[in-house]
């Protein structure tokens, strides 16, 4: 049905946007004086309002840094929340103009729905998380044999688990639930031995129960959740825009570039550092993508780096303290990885 | 001769005295209200049981434990969760709903333009009070300045953009304000609306009578979160690229729209009940059919159907959060929104809010109640059954 659903609506949207025409998504944006993002309607350190009502997290951040490189101001960002069926629509529609809501790339996605992934800003997996007062001495997903697990019915999540134990040869007795909220609370209320979700948001959740250090998140990841910006088909320029800030806020990561050095980085004796920063003669390394040749200074001084913006909103840094793992650069043991900027 | 007078006559009543001990007093109310009979006292110690068991908890956990103030998540999380509270503590994070407070009343509106708020909430109640007070005299000037001229004035006041007010768009609205304002548009569009829905439907022109109840069984037959939904997925999919209709416009309409036809059946239940002869009296008085209706009909009508009305606004008001579809946040989604802001998640977090939005949905829902019992009893004229 689900399935049925998403066909109609992104067959509809084919239809329409064919006919439309898209492209020239950045003349829009130029024109219109901010960026339209889409994020979460509320997501523990990815995008949440903080005091001041103002929007703040991971992904709000590389609206933020998409915007800094367009406008070369972070702030030119208007932040449209969007739920789990309408972020697909509203990208289609051009309510939107790029989707950062932790959205994970799939074929389907990539393809029927006509959309562009244009990275990966953030590796997510399910993971599982167990009450160690309650089964002591279990540190592998493996030793799980016929434990309850709550779970939330009608996600890919509920046929990663079937698919894991069954593949172990394990039994388990799954305990279903509707909704997000439902499911935490019958796990704090002890009705299952293990949870299981995106390891992001078992970090999340622990936060908020009452005591988090009997609470374990076992190490096994059983499933690939690439979270990434996503941009309609058919304006190359745009997708690419959005595809190099990523790369850009991984590789300032790489050379050290950070907020608060950005400035005095573009005197460095680096070649490299100082031709990403556009202080290279008659360069050309903004202007190719239809952007100022100093956007990614912009992006860094507005926002920092990728390693600044994960700690931050969901590291050491944030009340998370998700450690960086896949999301670590691909120098120090992780994933991330950015193709040369030159 | 003085003879001395040995008769008595009483010249002044002999002060009452007071009743018996077991007939007055606390005692007395007691025996008749608590433990009349040996079953009024079982139950009237097992409630108080019931209350002692289920009260002291409540307190403590709302009043005596709780945080009133705080920077972020510290002060509501124990020692074990990362915060300064001992281990096993349990009290509402009201510092959550203080921090977040201004949130909650005004959403993303401009920091600097809320004063504007804060206007159209006075002239609001400026205006409001004295229209529902009827010893307060000039009603129809009273009633023509709040249903005309203040929603023209509130609009200009709220979204801006003219008379060098700054533009605020409506999707920084949150909060309170769209509670407020949705079920302000959706009860002044819907009462009007609801009564000539209602009207059409008894007329006896078949192409008035035709729309009338299309319109109505048609708004009736589908759930609000359906037409909420189709408005906010569907709709710009078949708007030209880049247009998009203002989402909250959509959801006033919707909303007002499927007000006023509930509004209609509970109008023509009280249309229904009124006797024919009041139908024939008002003709051969020889009024037309509009002053039959206004005169002698409807002012009958509506007065029977108070509760019903009352009913239907209070769950509009309710029914407001429904807006958390299209994306919008009234007052129970911008709470719930923010149980995500990593700074205040603790165990202690979604039930304060939740507990906050609830006293605040109460404290309106309970003053239109009471306000429609006062109006029932003010207006009965002798048709108690």
């Amino acid at each position: 049905m689900k399935k049925l659903v998403t066909g109609i609506l992104g067959s509809a949207a084919l239809m329409v946007s064919a006919s439309a025409g898209w492209g020239a998504t950045l003349d829009d944006v130029k024109q219109r004086g901010t960026l339209r993002c889409g994020v979460h309607t509320g997501l523990a350190g990815f995008a949440a309002p903080n005091d001041q009502g103002e929007w703040s997290g991971f992904d709000y951040d590389l609206c933020r840094a998409i915007a800094a490189a367009v406008f070369g101001d972070p702030e030119k960002v208007e932040a449209v929340p969007t739920n789990a069926t309408e972020r697909f629509t509203a990208l289609q529609s051009g309510e939107i103009d790029v989707l950062s809501r932790n959205t994970t790339w799939t074929l389907s996605r990539d393809t029927s729905l006509g959309f562009n992934f244009a990275g990966v800003n953030y590796y997510d997996g399910q993971g599982f998380m167990i009450n160690a007062s309650k089964l002591p001495g279990i540190n592998s997903a493996l030793q799980l044999s016929g434990a309850a697990v709550c779970v939330q019915t009608g996600t890919t999540t509920e046929l990663n688990l079937a698919d894991y134990f069954a593949a172990n040869n394990m039994d388990y007795n799954p305990v279903v639930f509707q909704g997000f909220d439902e499911t935490n609370a019958a796990y704090e209320a002890g009705r299952c031995d293990v949870y299981t979700t995106d390891q992001s948001g078992l970090y999340a959740l622990r936060l908020t129960l009452a005591n988090p250090d009997e609470h374990v998140v076992l190490p096994e990841i059983i499933s690939k959740e690439p979270l990434g910006p996503a941009v309609r088909h058919g304006d190359d320029q745009w997708f690419d825009i959005v595809k190099w800030t990523l790369f850009a806020l991984v590789q300032a990561e790489e050379l050290g570039i950070t907020q608060a050095n950005v400035e005095e980085m573009k005197g460095s004796d680096n070649p490299e550092i100082r031709r990403i920063l556009g202080q290279e003669a008659d360069t050309s390394i903004g202007t190719v993508l239809g952007l100022e040749n100093d956007w990614i200074v912009n992006i860094i001084a507005g926002v920092g780096n990728y390693g600044e913006v994960f700690e931050r909103n969901i590291g050491q840094e944030s009340p998370l303290k998700i450690a960086r793992g896949l999301n670590q650069l691909w120098t120090k043991g992780g994933i991330q990885y950015a193709p040369p900027i030159r | 001769m003085q003879t001395k007078d040995l008769s008595f006559v009483r010249i002044e009543l002999e002060p009452a005295r007071p009743a018996p001990a077991g007939e007055r007093g606390i005692g007395k109310w007691l025996r008749t209200n608590l433990f009349a009979t040996p079953v009024d006292a079982v139950l009237t110690i097992m409630g108080l049981l019931i209350i002692a068991y289920v009260l002291p908890p409540i307190i403590r956990w709302a009043f005596i434990d709780a945080v009133w103030s705080g920077p972020n998540r510290t002060v509501c999380a124990t020692v074990s969760q990362g915060g300064i509270q001992p281990d096993g503590w349990s009290g509402a994070c009201w510092a959550f709903v203080n921090a977040k407070f201004q949130q909650f009343m005004y959403g993303r509106y401009t920091f600097s333009e809320r004063w504007r708020v804060n206007l159209t909430a006075i002239m609001f109640v400026a205006l409001l009070v004295p229209l529902l007070m009827p010893r307060v005299p000039k009603k129809t000037l009273n009633a023509i300045a709040f249903f005309v001229v203040f929603p023209i004035v509130a609009f200009f006041l709220l979204v801006g953009g003219a008379f060098g007010l700054a533009y605020v768009p409506t999707n920084l609205w949150g909060g309170l304000l769209v509670t407020m304002v949705l079920s302000f548009v959706g009860i002044s569009v819907s009462l009007p609306l609801g009564i000539l829905l209602a009207l059409g439907r008894r007329s006896k022109l078949p192409v008035v009578k035709m729309l009338c109840v299309a319109f109505i069984e048609t708004v009736r037959g589908v759930p609000l979160v359906t037409v909420l939904f189709m408005a906010s997925v569907m709709l710009p999919l078949f708007m030209p690229a880049g247009m998009s209709f203002d989402r909250f416009a959509r959801a006033l309409v919707g909303v007002a729209l499927f007000a006023s036809a509930y509004m209609a059946e509970v109008v023509r239940g009280g249309l229904q009940a009124i006797p024919k002869g009041q139908y024939e009296g008002a003709n051969s008085l020889g009024l037309s059919y509009w002053q039959s209706m206004g005169l002698i009909v409807l002012p009958q009508a509506l007065k029977l159907v108070i509760p019903g009305i009352v009913n239907n606004f209070i769950g509009l008001f309710k029914d407001t959060s429904l807006v958390y579809i299209i994306g919008m946040f009234d007052l129970l989604g911008i709470v719930r929104q923010n149980f995500a802001d990593a700074n205040w998640a603790s165990a202690q977090t979604p039930m304060s809010g939740l507990v906050f939005a609830g006293a605040v949905f109460w404290a309106f829902c309970f003053g239109m109640s009471r306000y429609s019992i006062y109006m029932e009893r003010r207006l009965d004229t002798g048709h108690r059954r």
